[in-house]
């Protein structure tokens, strides 16, 4: 293909993307939260974001590995530039036709607030113009960072990062400086870092980056292969731990509520992570074992229990609620351990709703209060002290806990036998089972161990809420856990952190607002992009396994192998030519 | 792959040596217990009606044609998966979402004929219309899907496709819930020509339902023509036996591919207008039971297997239309509408116990199974 029907394809495709965050009221939406006081805020980061992404793979167009990329800057700019001038004048088509027809009994948010937002509150004609003006310059600049050598492109990337790191992050780091005067320097009153600010930040990045770059990677290379219980490793878990202490005590109500939910996704895609990632059984209904976790201890600790009601201890109450969950588990298990993995898939998200669907009937009502659901949990009993909801600080401390019993678990089983045998299973059933692994006790195991773990995340969930009701235990709950292993990285604890951090933490869980409120309606659908984007090019996730990462490229690996030695015996033919 | 023409390789004797263990047994024990709990739930159903309680025997009547005909809806949205599952060998997570998409944008039409009062004077032509928007919408966005986000996948573990395709669901679910809002809109009203009860054999059939069945086993008929004895059929059929020969056969795979998606989307398209006539109301969660529940059906007639999704379909509309009346209120389980849903699931969870193959499908081999 050639390089100018890249410009036009990804011009048109901006165009589109830039049409579409209009119509659904993405960019009016992002409007309100300003991210650099006055000039940015989200929604128009994301409207001239988009021609800047486009126009950066326009500049790049075809990849060949068999040819060095060319960085030119004039050429990149070119090419940007006449990405985004396509995409600003399709999308100026699209608000010139919300403006003259009224579409809005279909399409809602395609109505004159988003015309204005989209013309920057200019005339119309003005406003065009400006638009399509800042969307070629949003590509220039894209395709201009693309002509970068890649030590400036480096530092451009770090600094937009952290940039907008320091700029969504406000709440945390007002939280954690707590100082008016210095949070007052670096951010404006009304929201939104101040302009110097952020040109600040930006440069320090920059320029830090590129001082201290090589010897971070040196540092992270040295710490990733460092013996297992060295010095430094223990030191980085101390550091963390650490971090992990401390970090509750300096953030308020807001960020501790978030964090409780992070740390709650962390634990359940830690049990996840041991049946999908080790074992590599897709199992859609996970959320079924958090409900039997979060019912179990309802019904057990209640006083208002309807039919059953021992009122028991938390901690008495645990083990009991652990031997269900495993017996919940064998349930599910059993049945499908002859089905393959996506008929495996289906049956686990049915086997999910009919839990959900069964503790909403009225049938199950006198035993679970069906729709009305069971309140008056009590909290975790500590000696005198009674941890629940009410205190977040104290209860993200005992949610830390069992992550940390959860990751220690699955760390350690990664490489015993038990961790082996799923591995074996994982990548081809009918070998494992040849050298002898038993994959029914394997896949049973599996099963089981997860079940504990969202068990255990059930238990803490219903004593910090104190009430449970059905629709937290609706398949997208499953789903999203689904969604925080993968991004975070199939068979790796410290991705299934990250992946929390980031998709519950600044995107929202399901029933939870993250630290972004503004992307409440449209977190299901980043979520959606964001699988489709991993899948397509970073199947590993963000912190990937080594091991897992290593399946999924394996045939790369091949590949490139295969390049080479196809050079090396051309050159071969071209000596014996020669000769 | 697809049904008609003997494909199902020769079956070889399996001699293994009888074992037992005790998973063998447990799925026992769920068998007998399933078939036990059947049992005595139709039994007490009988016993309740001949004692002159429970439903009238209009009640079934009713209960069972309507079953069929949101059964025969579920089975043309499970052709999509079947054939999707026949060339491409995955779950195609997003086929609800290609449903709702046509039927939303169906909506549309619907609406501005209604507006225009045209929907009142040329009622058939109207629905006509609206069948062929639903259509094109379906298909455009089954083969905008395979293009963006399957086409990169070809030859990835089996599961990167299927968590793929729960993305793209997510995707589609709220890019319309953004584009059309949350609502739940209602198409207009049926004609009043549907709404009366014609007489079929002695059995009167509400008009709707009528058309949605009669619908649904035309695109039955033109897809089973179109699959067996046209030339891109047999293309298609080509494809889901073994890509790589039909590609050295000559026949383009890609293309082909593209196709299939564009079938199963316009079967989607279909399902998603007689969605709209037997419930009028839709919103952009619309897709996701009947996508599973249809998913379910094309495992219940063996997946990759057309006629089977089909009968599929309409054994499960069956299942979750009389089965809660029939078996679990004999048991003495109240309120069971409530439990429809989990019927349908339990009915998938048990044909894959009682059949994994399905009730059409061939014997898979053991490399399949894997």
């Amino acid at each position: 293909m050639s390089r100018d029907s890249y410009v036009t394809r990804w011009g048109l495709i901006g165009g589109l993307g830039m049409s579409f965050t209009g119509a659904i009221g993405m960019i009016n939406s992002f409007d309100e939260r300003i991210l650099i006081n006055p000039i940015l805020s989200m929604g128009y980061l994301t409207l001239f974001g988009l021609p800047a992404v486009v126009g950066y793979v326009a500049a790049k167009g075809e990849v060949n590995i068999l040819e060095e990329p060319v960085h030119d800057i004039a050429d990149g700019a070119l090419k940007g530039a006449g990405t985004g001038l396509i995409a600003g004048v399709a999308v100026a088509l699209f608000v010139l036709f919300t403006n003259t027809f009224d579409v809005t009994d279909f399409f809602p948010n395609m109505r004159q607030t988003m015309v204005d937002v989209m013309t920057l509150h200019l005339d119309l004609v003005i406003g065009l113009i400006t638009l399509i003006v800042l969307s070629a310059a949003g590509g220039a600049v894209g395709g201009l960072i693309y002509g970068l050598d890649d030590k400036a492109r480096g530092g451009v990337r770090r600094a937009t990062l952290w940039v907008i790191v320091f700029a969504l992050f406000e709440l945390v780091v007002t939280d954690i400086i707590d100082i008016e005067v210095i949070t007052d320097l670096i951010y404006a009153r009304g929201g939104g870092l101040q302009t110097w600010s952020a040109l600040i930040i930006g440069g320090l990045a920059w320029w830090l980056g590129e001082r201290y770059q090589g010897k971070v990677s040196e540092f992270t290379a040295m710490a990733r292969e460092s013996e297992q219980g060295s010095r430094l490793r223990w030191s980085l878990i101390g550091v963390a731990a650490l971090g992990i202490v401390v970090l509750p005590m300096l953030v308020g109500g807001i960020v501790n509520e978030l964090l409780i939910n992070v740390a709650l996704f962390v634990l359940m895609g830690l049990g996840l992570n041991i049946v999908i990632g080790l074992a590599g059984l897709l199992d859609l209904g996970y959320v079924a074992f958090f409900a039997v976790g979060a019912y179990g201890m309802a019904v057990l600790t209640s006083p208002l229990s309807p039919a059953f009601s021992p009122e028991l201890n938390w901690w008495v109450a645990l083990p009991v609620v652990m031997v269900l969950a495993a017996i919940a588990g064998l349930l599910v298990g059993t049945p499908v351990i002859g089905m393959r993995g996506d008929y495996l898939a289906i049956v686990t998200l049915g086997f999910g709703e009919i839990v959900r669907l069964l503790l909403l009937s009225d049938w199950l009502t006198p035993f679970f209060g069906g729709a009305q659901g069971m309140t008056r949990i009590p909290g975790i009993a500590i000696g005198p002290w009674t941890i629940s909801g009410t205190s977040p600080e104290l209860f993200i401390y005992m949610t830390a806990l069992f992550v940390g019993i959860a990751a220690y678990i699955s760390h350690r089983a990664q490489d015993s036998r038990v961790g082996r045998a799923w591995a074996a299973m994982r990548e081809d059933e009918d070998v494992a089972e040849a050298i002898g692994i038993s994959t029914v006790q394997a896949k049973l195991l599996a099963f089981v161990s997860g079940a504990v773990i969202a068990s255990f995340a059930g238990a803490l969930f219903s004593a910090k809420v104190g009430t449970v009701f059905t629709n937290s235990f609706d398949v997208v709950v499953s789903l999203i856990i689904l969604v925080v292993v993968i991004v975070g990285g199939m068979g790796s604890i410290r991705g299934v952190a990250i992946g929390a951090l980031v998709l519950i933490g600044v995107l929202g869980g399901p029933k939870s607002q993250g630290l972004l409120t503004e992307f409440a309606e449209f977190k299901l659908l980043i979520y959606g992009a964001i699988l489709v984007y991993m899948m397509l090019k970073r199947p590993e996730g963000l912190l990937p396994s080594v091991r897992r990462s290593r399946e999924l490229h394996l045939e790369e690996a091949e590949q490139d192998a295969w390049l080479q030695k196809k050079g090396d015996s051309s050159e071969d033919e071209e000596v014996e030519a020669t000769t | 792959m697809f049904a008609g023409v003997s494909t199902a390789a020769p079956e070889v004797a399996k001699t293994r040596r009888f074992k037992f263990n005790w998973v063998d047994g447990f799925l026992w024990f769920i068998r007998v217990a399933a078939i036990i709990t059947i049992v005595v739930g139709i039994t007490g159903s009988i016993q309740k009606f001949a004692g002159g309680g429970g439903p009238s025997v209009e009640a079934w009547r009713d209960l069972i044609i309507s079953s069929i005909s949101t059964g025969s809806m579920y089975g043309l949205i499970a052709l999509g998966y079947s054939m999707v599952y026949g060339v491409l060998g995955f779950i195609n997570f997003a086929h609800g979402e290609v449903f709702m998409s046509g039927t939303m944008v169906g909506l549309i039409s619907a609406t501005i004929l209604f507006n225009n009062g045209f929907w009142d004077s040329n009622p058939y032509v109207s629905i006509l219309l609206v069948l062929i928007v639903a259509m094109i919408t379906s298909m455009l966005v089954a083969v905008v899907v395979e293009r963006v986000a399957y086409r990169p996948l070809r030859g990835a573990p089996r599961l990167i496709p299927l968590i793929t395709s729960i993305g793209v669901s997510f995707f589609i679910q709220y890019a319309f819930a953004g584009l059309f809002g949350v609502a739940i809109r209602n198409y207009p009203p049926a004609p009043a020509s549907l709404a009366r009860d014609f007489d079929i054999l002695g059995i009167p059939v509400e008009g709707t339902k009528l058309l949605v069945i009669s619908v649904a086993v035309l695109s039955m008929i033109g897809l089973w023509y179109f699959v067996t004895k046209t030339k891109t059929g047999s293309a298609m059929r080509a494809v889901a036996e073994d890509k790589e020969i039909a590609g050295l056969m000559g026949i383009d795979v890609d293309k082909t591919i593209v196709t299939t998606f564009a079938v199963g989307g316009a079967m989607a398209g279909v399902a998603g207008l007689l969605w709209a006539l037997l419930f009028r109301g839709v919103d952009f969660l619309t897709g996701f039971l009947p996508g599973i529940k249809a998913f379910t059906a094309a495992v219940l007639g063996g997946i990759g297997n057309l006629p089977g999704a089909m009968l599929g379909g309409v054994l499960l509309g069956l299942f979750e239309g009389v089965g809660p009346l029939l078996v679990l209120d004999g048991l003495g389980i109240p309120a069971v509408s409530q439990l429809k849903d989990a019927v349908a699931f339990a009915a998938l969870v048990l044909v894959l116990i009682f059949r994994p193959s399905g009730l059409l499908g061939e014997r898979l081999g053991s490399e399949e199974r894997a």
